[in-house]
């Protein structure tokens, strides 16, 4: 993946609820994004578990999905999500980094579709998996 | 003869610790500043309004995994609220052991308008709850209680009866 949206990459640096959740951006361009959230225990839903709350993976899936709308060569600079399914597969591993990758698959004149997963450091077995609709923003 | 009626400073304390044993516990409700208000067994979850809960700077807007979380919070208390309710009540006391919690399955998040920077409300509603799963919707809104913001459904599995 190549960095082709320094104004993307910007923004979400930018915001200000996914830096207090402490994401990451690790890759933008093209209509993807992959953003990482370290595991920090503030974050734990379960505490007899120490498992990350449903929550703060919803956060990072609507993060994700906005940035790879706004990394779309024609989805414009800004975006707003209209809906979120977010489907929670197994509890996240306690003390390791959630990763997503989020893809911006089909663009219209005003609605973008996207899909992203979710992973821990089992690649393999998936998290959550999110699909999304969001506003595409007409430039003037 | 019927027995007098409980008095209503041990009602409030046996339903005050309830709340707080659903709610204290967990970390990422205390991140988020997340409160819940209650009027008998009617739960008003409350997001008090917070620079780190903004998405968009320029607008300023409410993070939609800002929303998301909160809607997710005010849906799985609210179901845990109603499912040890009328035991809690019967029973005059909370469960023992460590409270165990629904595990969310899926959630779906419809965005009606932008969050403003200002306090969000919610109340969610049991639609569906059996021994295995529930469905459950919940609204949020800020300003006006007719004009909502975001609302959402989402299913989960309930945790196992605790042995009598």
């Amino acid at each position: 993946m190549t960095d082709t949206s320094a104004t993307a990459r910007n923004f979400i640096s930018a915001l200000p609820h996914s830096h207090a959740l402490g994401m990451q951006l690790e890759a933008i361009g093209a209509g993807q994004a992959t953003i990482a959230m370290p595991y920090d225990p503030a974050l734990v839903g379960d505490p007899e578990t120490g498992v990350i709350h449903g929550g703060a993976v919803s956060a990072l899936m609507d993060t994700a999905c906005g940035a790879a709308v706004m990394s779309h060569p024609q989805a414009g600079i800004s975006t707003a999500t209209l809906d979120l399914r977010i489907d929670y597969m197994r509890p996240a591993t306690p003390g390791q980094t959630i990763r997503t990758r989020a893809e911006c698959h089909h663009v219209t004149r005003s609605v973008a579709f996207v899909r992203a997963v979710a992973t821990d450091d089992d690649e393999s077995r998936p998290v959550a998996m999110a699909t999304g609709a969001f506003t595409v923003e007409r430039k003037g | 003869m019927r027995p007098p009626p409980e008095p209503v400073h041990v009602v409030k304390q046996r339903r005050e610790a309830l709340l707080r044993s659903l709610v204290e516990g967990v970390p990422y409700i205390r991140f988020l500043g997340v409160q819940f208000d209650r009027r008998g067994d009617e739960l008003t979850a409350v997001l008090p309004f917070k620079d780190s809960l903004i998405g968009n700077p320029r607008l300023p807007a409410l993070h939609g995994g800002a929303t998301a979380a909160f809607l997710e919070i005010a849906a799985m208390i609210e179901l845990s609220w109603s499912t040890l309710w009328e035991g809690v009540e019967a029973d005059g006391a909370l469960p023992e052991g460590p409270l165990r919690l629904p595990k969310t399955i899926d959630f779906t998040v419809d965005y009606l308008r932008s969050g403003l920077p200002r306090d969000a409300y919610a109340r969610a509603r049991v639609n569906r709850s059996g021994r295995r799963y529930a469905s459950v919707h919940v609204e949020a809104w800020q300003d006006n209680r007719s004009r909502l913001f975001a609302q959402a459904t989402g299913h989960f599995l309930m945790p196992p009866a605790a042995p009598k």
